[in-house]
């Protein structure tokens, strides 16, 4: 059993190896290369996709600009590192990245068996409905018998028919191999609804030929909450990037934005000092200086403004706060308090 | 000799005048009977033949009418060529017929060319085109001068100076650019040419290897080639960016995009190798013997006999194998790297250009990108081997 013994011994000093590399001080490793490597995606509409310069934007682009402003005050200093669906993680695992904010769903086996940490929900996605409005249908629930247009192979399937199982519903689901294909059946009228997530649902809409006949509808049957992970072990970072997304949320509940950030630094609000930085040491306790979230607020700006900025209106997105506005607005967004 | 040839031949002086019904003159060439030249004769000669011939000229000619129309108005008549987002390229009640919304591709040219390589350094990419091109013609032209000092300069010179170009020199005041800002049509000529230089060689002494009497040699260069050759690119590329950072620390990991170089350049070296053994495999033995007869070393044998021979009947498979690595250099996506046709995916999904026809228009830029290219590749080659094929034909 010599070769047993080899290659266990492979395997040990291997996992040896990513450990080594991943219980090493994250945020020291960043400080001393200059500059954060970010797991992005490789194109999504909205989340993150190159211009017409090759400048990377988008929501999720915007949070990796967001954690290098407060470690580095200087937005740019990102090194995006464009990950596919496959090799995501592995990249994570393997220290390529220091944070892999790549519309990820944060689900408990990935919380757990991937040896990565969500660090919270940048956005609230699920799977929803586009029909046309001709059909004069308001709600999912009146699709019985409808035929639905589906991308083969994906949990959107899967989705698609435990939810209408649940729920009593028959339907025909028509199903395609790739999303482009999904699409144009669903335009040449094969189907009568078409279903994905819903942030990619607006992205779809856009390439129909007549956008204004389509209706996106309120339901949305899957929980798909996307969010930055960061590797095992390092609780110091991990804390970081999750305060870094806390400090946006907080920012734009205390109406602090980009232009008024300045004026802000003045403010007799006991909460806007301590977000700000000019009362309390607050960064110093995350290992940064402490006006960390003044940083991502003045460079980057406030959760608000990021939203609006890459997915909602002031994008061609056009996509409305819906989960993701702030808990008091009637969403999902709630920080915990800095204090 | 030419018609004009003859008419202007001189008539021999006549003694005696002959009868009146004899001309005096030599009269002119009739030209052609009709029915041999022009149009009509080439149509009835290539095109109406036979019964078959004839079904398969409709069959194709009507092919041809129902493609082309509908074609030519998508690319041509029916498209957007200006704009600056998709406002241009929506039906709106004004515009019910909208085509190709070249005004996309227009607006991400610098995009598709560069990727996101920093704005201010673009003008070291033109530099490595022009000297790339500059290579090439020098290198593939016979009626070039100094075609040695060429070969020099392809292979030497400028890959060093690429190297200084695109990746920077601080010391000369160009800034260093990472390999992860580099996408679009740079990163497709890179793959390819790196491919193209280093799989020849490579794949010569894998094929010289394989057929070697030596163990050692054999033994290597038929696992290497077996074992490559056994795999998918896919899983070669993948291997080389997502298992190496697993197995080796931090700083002994190599550049993502020089990973990937080197899996496409191994790669194409193991089929390579196949090409060139099947040209060796070609000759005769006489050409092996006559070589060693004449008492020519082993390295003397290949160089100045057996390789020449082989390589020249390979020439068609050599370019077949080139054509497909440049086509192959699109997996690279797989591992994150941004090729052409992958710019083009990231940029048609932006919504600023969400329009219903922006992918068929990006799609269809690429095509005639890889067309162009092929072509050319293709053609070249064609003209090597009516070149070569004249010294058989002797």
């Amino acid at each position: 059993m010599k070769t047993n013994i080899l290659v266990s011994a492979a395997f040990g000093a291997v996992a040896a190896l990513v450990a080594g590399s991943a219980s090493a001080g994250t945020l020291d490793n960043v400080k001393q290369k200059g500059f954060l490597q970010c797991g992005s995606n490789t194109g999504l509409a909205g989340f993150g996709q190159p211009d017409a310069q090759g400048n990377w934007t988008g929501l999720d682009v915007d949070f990796c600009r967001a954690i290098a402003a407060a470690v580095f005050n200087d937005a740019s200093k990102v090194k995006f590192v464009p990950l596919s669906a496959k090799d995501r993680f592995t990249a994570l695992q393997s220290g390529e990245v220091d944070v892999l904010v790549r519309n990820t769903t944060w689900t408990i086996s990935r919380d757990t068996s991937l040896g990565l940490n969500f660090t919270g929900v940048n956005y609230y996605d699920g799977q929803g409905f586009m029909v046309r409005k001709s059909l004069k249908v308001a709600s999912a629930l009146e699709l019985n018998g409808a035929s639905v247009c589906v991308q083969q192979g994906t949990t959107t399937e899967l989705n698609l028919a435990d939810y209408f199982r649940a729920n009593k519903i028959q339907l025909k689901s028509v199903t395609f191999a790739s999303s482009d294909e999904t699409l144009k059946a669903y335009e040449a009228g094969r189907c009568d609804a078409f279903t994905t997530d819903a942030s990619g649902l607006y992205a779809e809409r856009l390439r129909l030929a007549q956008p204004d006949e389509h209706l996106v509808l309120p339901e949305i049957i899957s929980k798909e909450p996307l969010g930055p992970a960061v590797r095992h072990g390092d609780d110091q970072w991990f804390d970081i990037v999750k305060w870094v997304g806390y400090a946006q949320l907080t920012a734009e509940e205390l109406g602090v934005d980009q232009k008024n950030v300045d004026a802000m630094l003045k403010s007799d609000n006991p909460d806007i000092k301590r977000l700000l930085g000019t009362e309390g040491k607050f960064g110093e306790a995350l290992g940064l200086p402490n006006d960390w979230a003044y940083r991502v607020i003045k460079l980057v700006g406030n959760y608000g403004e990021s939203f609006e900025r890459t997915v909602g209106q002031g994008s061609p997105l056009k996509i409305k706060r819906g989960l993701n506005a702030l808990w008091n607005k009637g969403g999902l967004q709630y920080a915990p308090p800095i204090r | 000799m030419t018609t004009a040839d003859a008419s202007s031949f001189p008539t021999p002086p006549r003694v005696d005048a002959g009868p009146a019904y004899v001309s005096r003159t030599t009269l002119a060439p009739s030209p052609p009977p009709y029915s041999v030249v022009g149009p009509v004769a080439w149509m009835r000669e290539h095109l109406f033949t036979g019964p078959v011939n004839i079904a398969l000229t409709i069959i194709i000619g009507l092919l041809l009418a129902w493609i082309i129309p509908p074609f030519l108005r998508f690319a041509i008549f029916d498209a957007v060529w200006s704009g600056a987002n998709r406002d241009v390229c929506i039906y709106t009640p004004e515009r019910t017929a909208v085509g190709a919304c070249w005004a996309f591709i227009w607006d991400r040219a610098a995009y598709f060319t560069y990727g996101s390589y920093p704005v201010a350094e673009r003008w070291r990419v033109n530099v490595f085109f022009a000297l790339l091109a500059i290579g090439v013609v020098w290198l593939l032209n016979l009626k070039a001068p100094r075609r040695d000092l060429g070969g020099v300069y392809f292979f030497v010179v400028l890959p060093i100076l690429s190297y200084i170009l695109l990746v920077g020199a601080p010391w000369l005041g160009l800034r260093n650019v990472e390999t992860n800002l580099w996408g679009g049509i740079l990163v497709t000529i890179v793959c390819s040419a790196v491919g193209i230089v280093v799989s020849l060689p490579l794949g010569i002494l894998l094929a010289l290897g394989r057929r070697s009497t030596m163990p050692a040699a054999k033994l290597i260069s038929v696992i290497f080639i077996e074992f490559v050759r056994g795999v998918p690119l896919i899983t070669v590329l993948f291997m080389a960016s997502v298992m190496l950072p697993l197995f080796v620390p931090d700083y002994l990991q190599p550049d993502k995009l020089l990973r990937a170089l080197v899996g496409i350049a191994l790669f194409a070296a193991a089929y390579m190798a196949e090409v060139v053994r099947a040209g060796l495999q070609a000759l005769p033995r006489g050409q092996y013997e006559g070589a060693m007869a004449m008492g020519l070393s082993y390295w003397q044998m290949m160089t100045l006999v057996v390789l020449p021979q082989a390589l020249k009947i390979t020439i068609p498979n050599i370019v077949n194998t080139y054509i497909g690595l440049f086509k192959d250099t699109t997996l690279v996506v797989i591992v994150g790297i941004f090729d052409f046709l992958k710019t083009i995916e990231a940029a048609r999904i932006d919504p600023t250009w969400g329009a219903p026809t922006v992918s068929a228009t990006g799609y269809l830029y690429a095509a005639i990108f890889y067309f162009i290219c092929c072509y050319l590749m293709s053609s070249y080659a064609r003209g090597v081997e009516a070149r070569l094929a004249r010294a058989d034909k002797r």
